[in-house]
């Protein structure tokens, strides 16, 4: 998790690009999705939360660059002067479509009995995208929920892995208590060197995890289905005021 | 005296002390050959026995790339082979010297193993002894290094590299000279020089002997990119698994030390570059470039996005140069013999030669140099020896389970990044395994499959569920439970993570089902539920 290095304000060039076909003007050193977002063009993330590292990692914000044969994650592909985005495309959606009924097959995201259901990230994509089925057999994996912490839980079944809650606790609060175990299929969030959350020795219980949390795995206690709604903590605001105090 | 006398006389010095023996016996002491040790002991206890210290002399060697019919025991000046040696044979072996070979143990002089293979990165593979600095200067070693940093410029070494046509031999290809130059051109006070030795593919050993046989050749090559880079401190991040590289490498580098080939003021000169090692503790990702630099810095090995490439953006941020064993390995043999040299040998495209670790269901298992425009035919059927025990070619994996199956229609494409890429394979770093009619295409890519599946690192989505899911499905067809659906969905999943995967990993994981699919999609067709029955391909 390496954060891509913030783009020098002093050296800020303004370069002109066009993104499906509209011409856009945005800063040297910005993404293809800044310059989206600042143009109002959506284009569909889960890894990616303003005011944290980017990591690429949800490849949903694929889009295609004219000249290029690849694909291209938005979050982290700097603009070039001249480039001809593209972030819709038919071979995109199904792509994208594909990717979020990979992450539905994944693990046990059931809707009906979710804390998080109406205030889900994954769910209004899943909407937005027009995934209506899994066309996947789901696995179904059995694991454990962690309510050992006094005011949280930790649920794994509807964890999509996008890592927000590490950056997070390790970018802004400091105390980067959570990390993933295992590989691959096996991964898992933990709390320090694997201990229950309410053990942790490093939780300060400041909650950001919770709040930037895009699904129904980590959420407060006490809540009932569909009453956790997600109050995204003012993470770019945050990191512009240390940068000042900073300076 | 200068360094380089010095170093000159101690070579010298070297040769007068084995030239004073009429006979040497090179033992393999690779860590596949077993009982290597106790074969030496005998020998030398033998040659005890009969007084015979002051002539015969009994040495440690690294790999002789016959494996299949390992332990190997190497006869100079003669040049005979003995095979499948064991610590009985040292009386008879020791007896015959100077008179007629022993003919049970004897290998055939005019083995195409040997006489077909174009030795040039294994030239001293098998010919000195890995863990004695001298032996490898008296062949010559260090002589490219030491007149490298004295007597060229960095920028003239960047040419001739450049000039070699030398591309990766890790697998991708990407032209040396042109990484070389991108961080040799990077701006930063710091740079890195990693050597990639996380050699991970299932079959594939390549790397591995190479370190066992001439540790002192990768140091070396190290060295002058080091020089003609501009970086200072280097790392070997090395499998845990390969403990004998690891013990070789760690010797290596203390005797380089010690003459002052590494450390500060290089042969006397004011260059410095010390090099270090880094154990890996055997995730396969880690042989991914940017998740290598994430686990020398201490993180957990995840690849990271590119760009920013190594070479801008590396270790701890900096213009970081990374190539593997066997392009280090080329390295002092260009400087030492000029570009026009090594371009001569192979093809348009793709220079040199290639060390493969030839694998499977072949007679002459073992590592071999060939190269590069041979065919996969020679390679197999002349080299290889063939296949045994009367069963017939069927395809030959390259590239590990990130390559793909060639059939045997394909058996007279060259050797090269291109043609195998063209196939639906890969180069790869040169594992190439040989199967034959008994084995089912299904069954290998469903091994392949777990492979990736268990070492995906589980960053991005696609690689880490997609894996899993086509995993499942390809055990669908092993139970003869899949319907066309399924084959559907197997293409589609295939697709999504090698087009969407973050990193090599998982854009080339689907390559074995991609290529057993084009070029032996009945075997799926008959895997399925029920392959007469209405779901019929044509139907889908």
């Amino acid at each position: 998790m390496t954060p891509i290095p913030p783009h020098p304000p002093e050296t800020a060039q303004t370069l002109n690009l066009t993104i499906n076909g509209r011409q856009v003007s945005a800063q040297a050193g910005e993404t293809i999705l800044e310059a989206a977002r600042a143009n109002d063009i959506f284009i569909p993330t889960l890894c990616f939360l303003e005011g944290l590292s980017a990591q690429g990692s949800c490849r949903l914000c694929m889009v295609e660059i004219a000249g290029s044969a690849k694909l291209h994650p938005a979050c982290v592909t700097r603009i070039q002067e001249g480039m001809e985005v593209t972030t819709e495309t038919e071979r995109l959606r199904d792509y994208r479509r594909n990717i979020i009924e990979l992450l539905f097959s994944e693990r046990n995201h059931v809707c009906a009995v979710c804390v998080a259901s109406g205030h889900c990230e994954l769910q209004d994509l899943a909407s937005e995208l027009g995934v209506d089925h899994i066309s996947f057999p789901c696995r179904y994996p059995t694991l454990a929920v962690d309510a050992s912490h006094r005011r949280f839980v930790l649920d794994h079944n509807r964890c999509i892995l996008c890592t927000r809650c590490v950056r997070v606790c390790a970018e802004i609060e400091g105390a980067h208590t959570w990390d993933v175990k295992n590989r691959g299929i096996r991964s898992l969030i933990m709390a320090d060197f694997d201990a229950p959350w309410g053990d942790s020795e490093t939780c300060t219980g400041c909650g950001k995890c919770v709040h930037v949390c895009p699904t129904g795995a980590l959420f407060e206690k006490g809540l009932a289905v569909a009453e956790m709604r997600k109050q995204r903590p003012a993470l770019p605001t945050l990191v512009a005021n240390r940068a000042t105090e900073q300076r | 005296m200068t360094q380089r006398e010095a170093l000159q006389q101690q070579a010298e010095q070297r040769q007068q002390v084995l030239d004073a023996f009429s006979h040497h016996l090179l033992v393999c002491a690779g860590l596949g050959c077993l009982h290597n040790d106790e074969i030496i002991k005998a020998l030398r206890k033998e040659i005890a026995a009969q007084g015979l210290e002051q002539q015969i002399l009994v040495r440690k060697a690294g790999c002789m790339g016959l494996c299949a019919l390992g332990p190997l025991v190497l006869v100079l000046p003669d040049a005979v082979y003995y095979q499948t040696v064991t610590p009985q044979d040292a009386g008879e072996i020791v007896a015959a010297l100077g008179k007629e070979p022993v003919q049970r143990l004897l290998l055939p002089a005019d083995l195409p193993f040997f006489s077909k293979q174009q030795k040039k990165v294994l030239a001293l593979s098998g010919r000195i002894d890995p863990e004695n600095i001298d032996d490898y200067l008296a062949a010559g070693g260090y002589a490219s290094a030491v007149n490298a940093i004295t007597a060229m410029s960095p920028p003239e070494i960047l040419r001739i590299v450049g000039e070699s046509g030398l591309r990766g031999r890790g697998g991708a290809g990407y032209p040396t000279g042109l990484k070389w130059a991108t961080v040799a051109q990077a701006a930063g006070e710091r740079k890195y020089l990693i050597c990639n030795a996380d050699e991970g593919d299932p079959g594939a050993f390549m790397d591995r002997s190479v370190l066992e046989s001439t540790p002192h050749a990768v140091l070396e090559g190290m060295l002058i990119a080091a020089y003609a880079v501009g970086a200072h401190t280097g790392f070997i991040y090395v499998r845990a698994e390969y403990p004998l590289a690891v013990k070789r490498l760690q010797l290596a580098i203390r005797e380089a030390e010690r003459n002052r080939l590494l450390g500060q003021g290089v042969c006397g000169t004011s260059f410095d570059f010390t090099v270090q090692l880094r154990l890996g503790a055997g995730a396969f990702v880690c042989g991914e470039e940017t998740a290598l630099i994430e686990s020398i810095e201490g993180r957990r090995g995840t690849p990271r996005p590119k760009p920013p490439y190594p070479a801008e953006n590396g270790l701890w941020g900096s213009p970081t140069l990374i190539n593997n064993v066997e392009t280090y390995a080329n390295i002092p043999l260009i400087i030492a013999r000029g570009a026009a040299w090594f371009a001569a040998q192979g093809t348009e495209q793709s220079k040199g030669t290639k060390v493969f670790a030839l694998t499977g269901r072949i007679k002459h298992a073992g590592l071999v140099e060939v190269p590069m425009g041979m065919t996969l035919r020679e390679i197999v059927f002349e080299i290889g020896g063939g296949i045994p025990d009367g069963h017939a070619f069927k395809a030959v994996q390259t590239g590990g389970p990130s390559g793909g199956c060639i059939p045997a229609e394909h058996l007279d494409a060259p050797i090269s990044y291109e043609s195998l890429s063209a196939l639906g394979s890969i180069m790869g770093s040169g594992g190439m395994i040989v199967m034959d009619d008994t084995s089912n295409m299904v069954d290998i890519v469903k091994y392949f499959m777990e492979f990736c599946m268990e070492e995906s690192c589980g960053k991005c989505v696609p690689c880490r569920v997609g894996t899993a899911q086509i995993h499942s499905l390809l055990q669908k067809f092993c139970d003869r439970q899949a319907s066309a659906d399924d084959l559907a969905a197997l293409e589609t999943l295939c697709d999504l993570v090698k087009t969407t995967s973050l990193c090599g990993l998982g854009q080339s994981a689907p390559n074995p089902v991609l290529s057993t699919l084009k070029y032996f999609r009945q075997e799926y067709l008959d895997r399925m539920a029920d392959p007469s029955g209405p779901h019929q391909e044509g139907q889908l």
